[in-house]
């Protein structure tokens, strides 16, 4: 599954350009992904590891949403594109009921409990989310019906996919959200719930609703970022497919090079995962003899790698204090 | 003294593998049972599960539980005992299986392999493995928690990759190649010396291959099942239950935790190395596919399951994850037999089993069917899913845990309470 064929442009001007939209366009999923992390680490103390079966299970709903059931159309007329951000907006809502009714299940009985407890939880969750998705997306890819589909515009000599804008547009609105967010009533609750549980209940913020919003939040924030992950350049010609579960494995490196509970550093990783990425699978290509073929791949885990010795909790975490 | 089971006084005596007499009966009993469970003998079929776990097609699964088990005794040094997470468990399994193949392996036009005798490549399995794990410690030190579960997923990944530039060694992707069968040589003559994995005839019995196979991995897994009982009491195995307990404290009291941290990788690869490597000569041939990130879940699931930091529970684990596809496979084959012939619960199970388009029911015995009623496969996994959930949050010391409840219960009956 190699999705980043090696463009070949007319100068190197071009080429580099081309890349340089590429790289951050892959960099704002990255991020997108990171983000939905970052959300329920900062709340639970958790690493959600079903967030990819969570895309997976939200980029169904959209499918279903808008070619199936076709909801959006029956309630409004209009250009078929408001449908679609239409359906945009009910899917990652109703995968965020979905992230509630898991963290009142699952999560909300584990407070307390060792943070490694948690996350194998969600191991767990990923399985089951995964495997009922796998069955509901059925092995034939289904059709998303994105707007733009794959058409491209040029910058000069360079080609670019309205793929890329989109998925840039989304991740700035995403982080603008979540920057507002965190200066609200609830995101201070939330910020302080992070820092010291017991300190948050002691001065009567409800921690288990900060636990349901940021649960809701991220499970929102991954299907939308299954569905962009699943659009032309990146997903097989954008439906939704099996592929969509394993993505969001792709960018936990993101998620540690900036730090499991910073949102600036879910920014920060995602594009500097996604610039590496990018830029090896376009300038070491003629290596790919001895780098294996699909190397760019494997870009990710090493740059976090080396990310980590120079800082152990990544570029904006917050370091565990440790006491005897 | 003597007759006064709970009474210590000396930590000797505490930390003894087998303190009374019982459990050594006990014990040396259920060794008995094990040993001898695939054959055909009077008494120890009519045990329960033993009368069918002896069978040529659960054998095959046992034997690949203690190949499992072996591994998951190791995971169980690093995340029992050290406390340090690891979801790269595979990668170290597959290094092993690697060196296995490249030391034992028949080379051939595009594949490397010294073709040497088992007791060449099975230690050396075990050795690079932990050799990998010291050159990989350095920097899974320097992170802790969760930032290293995600390294080590890390490791999966880098490794799968690995196995694609040198398909000299790797063979092919999604077919793999051949690793060496499971056979005692001298050297490299034409006739092993022992065949574990040939149909034969031993003493003056007949012994099919998996019975073969499984004695002789039995016995390593009781080998290395009662040396990671004794580390756990040893020197070694205290320094990495005070790391594990509190790192700093630890530290202050003297016992250098980089060290001990890098013993414990070390020791955890060993133990996946041989298991990998015996996991794949008993499959045959495996696709590098297959040492991924699913697998390592599996022996997370494995530990937290059974227990973590026990011995047993970690065998229990092994067993639970390895077999539970299978035993939900024959309870839905046994509910559609009995929907099939009618009878008292007829009703019910036909409510869960869809045997065919148009019936309704929850699950589909066609193999082929995918789609809402969901295929056995999916059932299973979601299953196992949902159990590693299930045990989580009502029972966090897993099977071990249930183990001592009952023990305690009729223990102090008529007094339990």
């Amino acid at each position: 599954m190699d999705i980043f064929p090696v463009l070949l442009a007319a100068n190197g001007l071009d080429t580099f350009v081309q890349t340089l939209i590429k790289a951050l366009a892959l960099g704002s999923l990255y991020a997108l992904l990171a983000l939905g992390f970052v959300l329920i680490y900062k709340a639970t103390q958790t690493v959600n590891f079903a967030q990819g079966a969570l895309a997976l299970a939200g980029t169904w709903l959209l499918s279903m949403i808008f070619m199936d059931w076709e909801i959006p159309g029956r309630l409004i007329g209009g250009p078929g594109w408001i449908h679609w951000i239409i359906a945009l907006v009910l899917a990652s809502a109703a995968t965020g009921v979905i992230g509630l009714v898991i963290e009142r299940l699952t999560i909300r009985p584990m407070i307390g409990e060792p943070i490694f407890s948690m996350a194998v939880i969600t191991l767990g969750l990923e399985v089951v989310i995964r495997v009922v998705a796998f069955d509901a997306v059925n092995t034939t890819p289904r059709v998303l019906g994105i707007p733009w589909g794959t058409e491209t515009f040029q910058i000069g000599g360079a080609m670019v996919a309205w793929s890329y804008i989109a998925a840039i547009a989304m991740a700035a609105v995403a982080f603008m959200a979540t920057w507002r967010f965190f200066k609200t009533r609830t995101g201070v609750a939330m910020r302080a719930t992070a820092f010291d549980q017991e300190a948050a209940l002691a001065q009567g913020i409800s921690v288990g609703r900060i636990f349901a919003i940021a649960w809701a939040a991220g499970a929102a924030l991954a299907a939308i970022s299954g569905i962009f992950a699943s659009m032309p350049p990146w997903g097989p010609a954008g439906m939704a497919s099996r592929d969509g579960a394993f993505f969001a494995f792709r960018a936990l490196p993101a998620v540690i090079l900036g730090g499991l509970d910073s949102a600036i550093g879910a920014l920060a990783g995602g594009l500097i995962i996604g610039f590496a990425e990018v830029f090896a699978g376009q300038y070491l290509a003629s290596y790919t003899g001895v780098l294996g073929a699909g190397y760019q791949q494997v870009v990710p885990y090493v740059v976090m790698l080396i990310g980590l010795l120079v800082r152990p909790y990544g570029m904006f975490g917050t370091e565990e204090v440790r006491r005897v | 003294m003597r007759g006064r089971p709970n009474l210590y006084i000396s930590y000797e005596s505490e930390s003894q593998l087998m303190p009374t007499l019982t459990k050594k009966i006990a014990l040396s009993l259920f060794l008995l049972v094990l040993v001898l469970m695939p054959f055909d003998l009077p008494v120890i079929d009519q045990i329960p599960f033993v009368r069918f776990l002896g069978d040529n097609v659960w054998l095959r699964l046992v034997n690949r539980t203690l190949c499992f088990a072996i591994a998951a005794l190791g995971l169980n040094i690093l995340m029992g005992l050290a406390g340090q997470i690891s979801i790269g468990h595979t990668f170290f399994g597959g290094v092993g299986a690697y060196t296995a193949v490249l030391v034992g392996g028949k080379s051939s036009a595009n594949l490397w392999g010294w073709g040497l005798p088992m007791w060449v490549w099975l230690p050396a399995a075990g050795v690079v493995a932990a050799l990998v794990g010291i050159a990989v410690a350095p920097a899974a030190v320097r992170v802790r928690g969760l930032y290293l579960g995600i390294v080590t997923l890390g490791l999966v990944f880098i490794g799968l990759h690995l196995s694609r530039v040198f398909p000299e060694i790797a063979g092919p992707g999604g077919l793999g190649r051949k690793w060496p069968r499971l056979e005692f040589r001298l050297w490299k003559e034409e006739d092993p010396l022992v065949d574990f994995s040939r149909d034969g005839h031993w003493f003056w019995f007949d012994i099919n291959k998996n019975q073969k196979t499984y004695l002789f991995l039995l016995a390593i897994v009781i080998v290395m099942a009662w040396a990671a009982a004794n580390l756990a009491r040893s020197r070694t195995g205290r320094a990495l239950q005070a790391i594990r307990d509190r790192d700093i404290a630890a530290e202050i009291m003297g016992v250098p935790e980089y060290r001990y941290k890098t013993t414990a990788f070390a020791i955890s690869s060993f133990y996946a190395g041989i298991g990998g490597a015996v996991f794949a000569s008993f499959s045959g041939q495996i696709p590098p596919e297959q040492w991924s990130l699913i697998g390592a879940v599996n022996f997370v699931a494995a530990l937290l399951i059974g227990g973590m930091g026990r011995v047993s529970g970690v065998l229990m684990g092994s067993f639970f994850v390895i077999t539970s596809h299978r035993f939900v496979e024959e309870i839905v084959d046994w509910m559609k037999h009995q929907a099939e012939d009618g009878g008292l619960f007829s009703g019910i199970f036909d409510f869960f089993v869809s045997t065919g388009q148009g019936d309704g029911g929850f699950v589909s015995v066609m193999e082929t069917a995918l789609g809402y009623p969901l295929p056995v496969s999916a059932l299973d996994e979601i299953i196992f899913g949902l159990l590693i959930i299930f045990f989580l949050l009502f029972e966090p010391l897993g099977l071990y845990g249930m183990w001592i409840k009952v023990r305690n219960y009729w223990k102090g009956w008529p007094f339990s309470y």
